[in-house]
């Protein structure tokens, strides 16, 4: 993104909004994201959705496997789906 | 009306999470979880002759893993337990229900908002279910997980453009589920 472009098509601001949900943009892209969301009311009505959806995870407090974890599982159970159908 | 399929393969990806949150508002300890989740599955595997598909894959295996539970919980209360059951219960039948009761209603010591937050908790699996198994895999890394992205493309083989594609597309479907279940 050009440091210098203030108006950005709804794709892109979109995927600013994805970003902002995860503390991934920086300051500028936020900045022109707001701009947009002036005018923009399509992406105004996704940025409420992103965001209620990422306050709604947070509230839940689920829980997930570590990568890891969930690797050494399948590895396991792989073997032992092997040994019972053989 | 079709019967449900059963298929180990898929086991792990589709309802280990699941299982996981499942059991961990039950026994608060990530490691005794992770074994019980472990577990479940193995005794599955050894039982899959019994699974009639009338029930889903997940419910079935979520009745294992409840055993497992009861289990878990009669081998820590084999000592100090037993004397508590005696006092509700005469007969050893319904040491059982005791101990079914303990797994079935984990939340009497906490306040409502527990129960709250599970029901929560089982409408975001449902919608993570629906999502393919890929999309589902990168949205719980980068969102339950908080993985950095760079960590994400390094473990799945996918550059940074691809993990925000499947992000988008992961959360306009996250909240399009949501939004009729839930919000
Ligand atoms: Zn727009």
């Amino acid at each position: 993104m050009s440091k210098f472009k203030f108006k950005i098509k709804c794709d892109e601001a979109n995927h600013v909004c994805d970003k902002t949900q995860y503390e991934d943009a920086s300051l500028w892209e936020k900045i022109i994201l707001s701009l947009h969301l002036i005018y923009c009311r399509a992406c105004r009505k996704y940025s409420k959705n992103n965001a209620t959806l990422t306050e709604t995870i947070a509230k839940s407090e689920i829980v997930c496997l570590e990568k890891s974890c969930k690797d050494a599982m399948k590895k396991d159970l792989d073997k032992a789906i092997r040994e019972v159908s053989n | 009306m079709p019967n449900h399929v059963i298929d180990p393969n898929q086991w792990i990806d589709r309802y280990s999470d699941y299982l996981y949150n499942y059991t961990i508002s039950r026994v608060n300890d990530s490691n005794i979880a992770q074994d019980l989740v472990q577990d479940t599955f193995f005794a599955g595997l050894k039982s899959m002759k019994n699974f009639k598909g009338e029930a889903s894959e997940r419910t079935w295996l979520i009745s294992i893993l409840k055993r497992k539970i009861i289990d878990y919980y009669r081998k820590i209360n084999s000592n100090k337990g037993k004397a508590e059951v005696r006092i509700n219960y005469s007969d050893s039948e319904s040491e059982g229900d005791w101990l079914e009761e303990r797994v079935a209603d984990p939340f009497d010591k906490t306040a409502e908002d527990t129960m709250q937050n599970t029901e929560l908790g089982d409408a975001i699996y449902n919608c993570l279910e629906k999502l393919p198994p890929k999309q589902a895999e990168v949205f719980k890394m980068k969102t339950i997980l908080g993985y950095e992205t760079e960590v994400i493309c390094n473990e799945l083989n996918i550059t940074a453009s691809n993990l925000w594609v499947i992000i988008h597309r992961a959360r306009t479907a996250m909240a399009d589920c949501l939004k009729e279940n839930w919000f």
